[in-house]
């Protein structure tokens, strides 16, 4: 088995009384498409913005790149260069045009120069045919548009992990085919890969490996086919005879 | 469903991080205590060590003088500065409300009304509020209108209301715009009228975004009822340069400037209270 990108071990979160995140046990390989399952509440969201440092782990360990990242002395800024976040609400910064948003954080955190950011990205962007958007403001575009680029932005990076938290929850069916076709590619391509996601035609078909959360706790994972057909836990089965179609 | 009852530990992993942690945290103490200690330290011994420091302590900061002068101040800060600006901003407030939602009507017939609004936001913003005090306090009386006060206490509280009012309603207006057109558009496809999408939807969230500069203002309105004083009123400042030229000491405008600045505290921490709690109840992930 190869080097884990990332590693997870007894990962556990809570607010308070509340633990939203408990014993979470999660091994992530360079190409790994791993898809995040579950009702809402089940703490999909918190364990992805764990995993990028916005959230303080109450115990357990994550180790990134072979360093542990959950050590108190390690600069958050210095991971979440190297790990991209998309979030559902797109989070675009309206007061700057598209191609502002995408060459932000290559050029102030990178030090990329103005010339090649812009460069690197109007190809993003042309490849995910948003070329003539570039000089829009976010709320001038339509959802799966401002989705897209949000993407590009978090790509512009050159990230090594990238974290999609729920990202076409907002979108019409639609729009989510133009959103989903892009992350396919991105997984063809072989971009290591996180996702929360409802989508579970798209889970099945792209996911090299499905996790099922439920009340905090990872209760199943495995390889899409494994899960999808035959889930071990009666509440996986409950959970997914309610949002998979009739076959 | 039931969970399984919580026997969780914090695993040894974690027990070193909060010390680590701990560490880390009495270590950024301890640098802003001696940052802190350093700076002020350093500004209160290069104050002292002045060479004129001596008389400079015996004229501003006389213990006496401050003693002697206090009531006298007390009496005049309470009846006119306070007063002025207690009613002042209430004043200030309706004002400047009824203009920035004026400027911001479509409605035809309002137009010479949205003009006039526009004319004594530009016009009064430029005159200096203590010309506007003079030309009242002085201007209104010498016209010898029949039933109309020449109280100079009344004409100063109008100059200020003027003058504040058209800053004010520049602070809301900007408030009211920055709420985003599918607020409105949401108002409108609930049946609202234009005014009640005002009323009920844009103006409160408005306001609460320019909270922090509408404070700016009214602090801002506290000091300068001192300015009422160049009119004749005998407010704070006034008795204060009157102990001052008599007893050839300056230690009571340290004085009123305590008061001032006593005043204006609690006020800045009641709106930070309240900043700060509508953000809890409103927004996610707000720390």
């Amino acid at each position: 088995m190869s080097e884990a990108l990332l590693e997870v071990t007894d990962l556990r979160k809570s607010y308070g009384d509340k633990v939203v995140l408990r014993d979470i046990d999660l091994r992530v390989r360079t190409h790994d498409v791993i898809c995040l399952i579950g009702s809402s509440g089940s703490g999909k969201s918190t364990l992805l913005r764990c995993l990028n440092l916005l959230e303080q782990i109450d115990d357990g360990v994550i180790e990134f790149e072979g360093r542990e990242i959950s050590d108190p002395r390690i600069d958050p800024r210095a991971v979440r260069s190297r790990v991209g976040m998309v979030f559902q609400a797109y989070n675009l910064f309206p007061h700057l045009t598209v191609l502002d948003n995408c060459t932000l954080a290559p050029r102030r955190v990178h030090g990329v120069t103005k010339g090649e950011a812009e460069q690197r990205a109007r190809d993003l962007l042309a490849r995910f045919g948003l070329a003539d958007q570039a000089d829009k403001h976010p709320d001038r575009m339509s959802g799966g548009q401002q989705q897209r680029a949000a993407l590009v932005r978090a790509l512009c990076t050159q990230p090594t992990l990238l974290l999609l938290d729920e990202i076409t929850a907002a979108l019409d069916p639609e729009l989510v085919g133009e959103v989903l076709t892009i992350v396919r590619e991105l997984a063809e391509q072989g971009t290591t890969m996180i996702l929360a996601t409802h989508e579970m035609a798209f889970a099945r078909d792209v996911a090299t490996a499905v996790c099922f959360l439920d009340e905090g706790r990872i209760l199943e994972q495995g390889p899409p086919a494994e899960i999808f057909s035959r889930p071990r836990e009666e509440r996986t089965r409950r959970f997914l005879s309610r949002v998979l179609p009739p076959a | 469903m039931i969970s399984a009852p919580d026997t969780w530990r914090p695993s040894p992993r974690e027990l070193e991080r909060r010390e680590i942690r701990r560490t880390l945290r009495r270590r950024s103490i301890l640098v802003s205590t001696v940052a802190t200690v350093l700076v002020l330290g350093g500004l209160l011994i290069g104050t002292v060590s002045s060479p004129g420091w001596a008389s400079v302590k015996a004229t501003f900061f006389s213990w006496d003088d401050a003693k002697a002068a206090f009531p006298s101040i007390w009496h005049a800060f309470w009846t006119y500065n306070v007063k002025l600006f207690l009613i002042g901003e209430v004043l200030i407030l309706i004002l400047a409300l009824a203009v920035a939602v004026l400027r911001q009507s479509r409605s035809p017939v309002l137009l010479p009304l949205r003009i006039i609004a526009v004319i004594y936001t530009d016009l009064f913003r430029g005159i200096p509020t203590i010309l506007l005090v003079f030309m009242l306090a002085f201007g209104m009386p010498a016209l010898n209108l029949q039933g109309v006060t020449n109280s100079l206490f009344f004409w100063g509280l109008v100059a200020l209301v003027l003058s504040y009012g058209a800053y004010v309603a520049e602070v809301i207006r900007a408030g009211i715009e920055s709420v985003h057109p599918s607020q409105i558009a949401s108002a409108d496809a609930l049946g609202l009228s234009r005014v009640q999408a005002m009323r009920y939807v844009v103006v409160p969230q408005g306001i609460r975004r320019v909270i922090p500069p509408l404070l700016n203002d009214f602090v801002s309105l506290q000091k300068d009822t001192a300015l009422v004083g160049a009119a004749g009123v005998f407010d704070a400042l006034f008795a204060a340069r009157d102990y001052a030229n008599y007893q050839f000491n300056f230690t009571p405008y340290v004085v009123v400037a305590g008061y001032f600045v006593v005043l204006t505290i609690p006020l800045a921490r009641f709106t930070d209270h309240l900043q700060h709690r509508a953000m809890e109840r409103e927004r996610q992930g707000a720390r």
